[in-house]
């Protein structure tokens, strides 16, 4: 680490001659590589070469676990960078450092940059938005779960594949006729506990935690052991004894098996199109994440995973209204409506997503703007606004863990919920004191 | 008759030990006094407040059913990893040592696998059973052995265990080859003119000769165990399925750098050394009896 740093100074010196001698460095860390990380780097290329008072330099720092991690260690060493991307679950640690972050809305004020919150997407800034409608980060990259359908597995099995899947009912039966039609892998998933909880109680317009999920207090409890996630998960199960449903690990191991022609359904992020689309060697398909009919009329809408960016303390005043500008520029329309249609994130303002429509990219690309009216149909409930739960990497983790009992028929879905409640609780009690 | 030198004063003793004093200071009781120190607070990760709470983070910790599992985890993981490390490295060794001609090459070939980085041991050994697209699990299948290490524990623990013991063997195997080369050959060569036949004589005579090197190499392996796989079950199972692979220092590693939750990672670490001193006392007061030096 501190190699790193020294390497990182002298790099810094080397390039301060070239670079003009008023211009105020902003740092921005982020957890990209590939080409999302080109991606971000043409962003900030272009910032620069937009105006002449600032020059914001990106780094990538690992993964997101690793980028959060830099970010802390920077900040107890006074090294923090201007601008941290911190994914979704590190939302309530960031949230409760009151005294190591600067509110967005606040730095977008005092910069005088052009900010309208109303212009997000509403499930987007809900998640990123104290409950007195204050904007704390700026969304970034959002994206949301969807079902993704291998059209040619279907025919091979010997199943319609234009048969409604709009509901898990159907997709019972579905996967029952794919079975039936030889398919050794009718249905995998990514992100279990992102889709299939966390999700799924939005969708169904279930809690998954009290106090609004988290969002009306630390005092919060997690409510994920409800009968409306019970029956899911007992559902779940049966798929998985019978070989319907296959389990392949606890992130997007799934994604290898869907792109490889191998499963005929699977539920995963929306942003997973750039990969399938480069990969996949069948006709695909995405359509909206199912829901149970016999649970809801009409399904609300899902939440979001993926990342915002969170602006540190200790820096210079004059700095932030650099970043302001700086942020300003990244949620103008013409950014996102082309980060958007690049990466099959979601558009984070309204704008952008009219603008991809008008541009008739959804037209040409069918499908890409499931995730976008999957989000946006219904203005979110209390239950759907998104998640704020403290260690919540931590608990997704235990949740992991009782998922894998159900899979494996260890545990009954009601046992497992159950026993991930009471863990995830001791844990939110921890945070509730760390955090007071 | 041991030969001792004797100083006079105090000065010149000091001075010697002063730099393995300093070292031992600086990387070892300054770190682990502030981990004692910190296993008392819960402090928010940005290090921006700290609540004192005792004994809570232990209090907190042995009620935990599931951390009270890992010890049993981690007994069972570092007894299999210095069982499967230590064993194929002797009798690779013994059959290294009795080679007379491209002993260099094998000896090379055998040592090679410690060059790898654990982490990416971890991922070569994934790649082979991978669930899916492995080869081995692939090959198993064939067999009619359903090979699913995502769900089942024991398979999983099987898989962290090779991946770590693998790597180890080499380092084992230059022990065990370097002590088998100073047996005496007389004594050896005795022993075959009296009728002992090989593994006679290696039970006999060359095992109760090479002991002190199999006990440094116990020693040594088991705190590889305990503190050195924690790269290679981060890869191939982060703990999982169920907190079967769950080791203690993996679940300080995930707690404090993943979990950001550094007083209940500070106390486990307090409890990992006491449990790692412990050990080493046992291992020095009853085994090393048994070691002919």
């Amino acid at each position: 680490m501190k190699k790193h740093m020294l390497g990182l100074a002298a790099v810094t010196l080397a390039l301060t001659p070239i670079a003009a001698a008023a211009q105020t460095e902003i740092q921005f860390w982020h957890a990209f590589t590939g080409r999302l990380g080109e991606l971000v780097a043409a962003q900030v290329d272009n910032f620069n070469a937009s105006q002449s008072d600032y020059t914001v330099v990106q780094s990538h720092k690992g993964n997101y676990s690793e980028t959060l991690n830099a970010g802390i260690a920077a900040f107890r060493a006074q090294e923090q960078p201007h601008i941290l991307m911190v994914f979704e679950v590190g939302t309530a640690t960031m949230m409760a450092a009151k005294g190591a972050i600067r509110p967005v809305y606040e730095v977008m004020a005092e910069s005088g940059a052009s900010f309208d919150p109303d212009a997000y997407i509403g499930a987007v800034k809900g998640y990123y938005t104290t409950t007195d409608g204050d904007m704390l980060s700026l969304p970034f990259n959002s994206s949301t779960p969807v079902l993704w359908v291998n059209r040619d597995a279907f025919e091979a099995a010997g199943v319609d594949p234009d048969m409604d899947l709009s509901t898990w009912e159907n997709v019972g039966e579905a996967l029952d006729a794919l079975k039936a039609g030889g398919e050794d892998c009718p249905l995998v998933t990514a992100w279990q506990s992102w889709i299939h909880l966390e999700n799924f109680s939005a969708y169904h317009n279930v809690p998954f935690a009290s106090k609004d999920n988290g969002f009306a207090g630390l005092d919060t409890e997690l409510m994920l052991n409800g009968p409306a996630q019970v029956a899911h998960l007992s559902a779940m199960q049966d798929w998985a004894k019978d070989g319907k449903f296959i389990y392949t690990g606890r992130r997007n191991e799934g994604g290898a098996n869907f792109r490889s022609g191998e499963c005929a359904l699977f539920t995963e992020s929306s942003a997973g199109y750039a990969g399938i689309k480069a990969e996949a060697e069948f006709n695909f398909e995405v359509r909206p994440l199912p829901y149970w009919k016999a649970l809801v009329d009409e399904p609300q809408n899902t939440i979001i995973g993926g990342a915002s960016l969170w602006v540190m303390s200790g820096h210079e005043s004059g700095d932030y209204k650099g970043v302001g500008e700086f942020l300003s520029y990244l949620s103008s329309t013409e950014v996102q409506a082309q980060w958007h249609q690049d990466t099959g994130y979601l558009p984070i303002t309204t704008a952008a997503g009219d603008a991809t429509r008008a541009s008739g990219f959804y037209d040409e690309n069918p499908g890409t703007d499931v995730a976008v009216i999957q989000m946006t149909a219904k203005q979110p409930t209390a239950n759907s606004k998104g998640l704020r739960l403290g260690s919540f990497d931590q608990i997704r983790g235990i949740i992991d863990e009782e998922l894998e009992a159900i899979w494996a028929g260890d545990k009954t879905a009601q046992e497992a919920m159950d026993s991930a409640k009471a863990r995830g609780d001791a844990l939110l009690r921890r945070f509730e004191a760390a955090n007071r | 008759m041991e030969k001792r030198v004797l100083f006079k004063g105090w000065i010149l003793p000091l001075v010697l030990i002063a730099p393995q004093v300093l070292i031992s200071a600086v990387f070892f009781f300054y770190p682990a006094a502030q981990a004692i120190w910190q296993s008392l607070f819960i402090p928010d990760p940005f290090g921006l407040s700290s609540k004192f709470v005792g004994l809570g983070n232990f209090e907190f910790l042995l009620g935990d059913p599931f951390y009270r599992a890992s010890f049993v985890t981690t007994a069972v993981f570092s007894i299999l990893v210095t069982l499967c490390s230590m064993i194929p490295a002797l009798f690779l060794a013994v059959i290294a040592d009795r080679l007379i001609k491209g002993s260099g090459v094998y000896r090379t070939m055998l040592i090679w696998p410690y060059a790898v980085a654990p982490a990416v041991a971890g991922v070569l050994w994934l790649f082979m059973f991978n669930t899916r697209v492995g080869v081995v699990s692939w090959y198993l299948g064939r067999l009619g052995y359903d090979w699913n290490h995502v769900l089942n524990g024991g398979e999983a623990m099987g898989l962290v265990v090779i991946a770590s013991a693998w790597g180890r063997i080499s380092y084992n195997f230059l022990f065990f080859f370097a002590a088998l080369q100073s047996v005496p050959r007389s004594v050896i060569e005795a022993a075959a003119i009296d009728g002992a036949q090989f593994w006679r004589r290696f039970f006999t005579i060359v095992l109760p000769l090479i002991t002190p090197t199999a006990f440094f190499l116990l020693v040594v392996n088991v705190v590889y165990a305990f503190f050195e796989t924690f790269g290679v079950i981060h890869t191939i199972t982060a703990g999982g399925p169920q907190q079967s692979t769950t080791i203690l220092v993996y679940k300080v590693f995930s707690d404090g750098f993943v979990g950001q939750d550094l007083g209940s990672s500070s106390a486990q670490s307090v409890i990992l050394l006491v449990v790692v001193g412990l050990l080493t006392v046992i291992q020095f007061k009853y085994i090393e009896k048994r070691v002919h030096y």
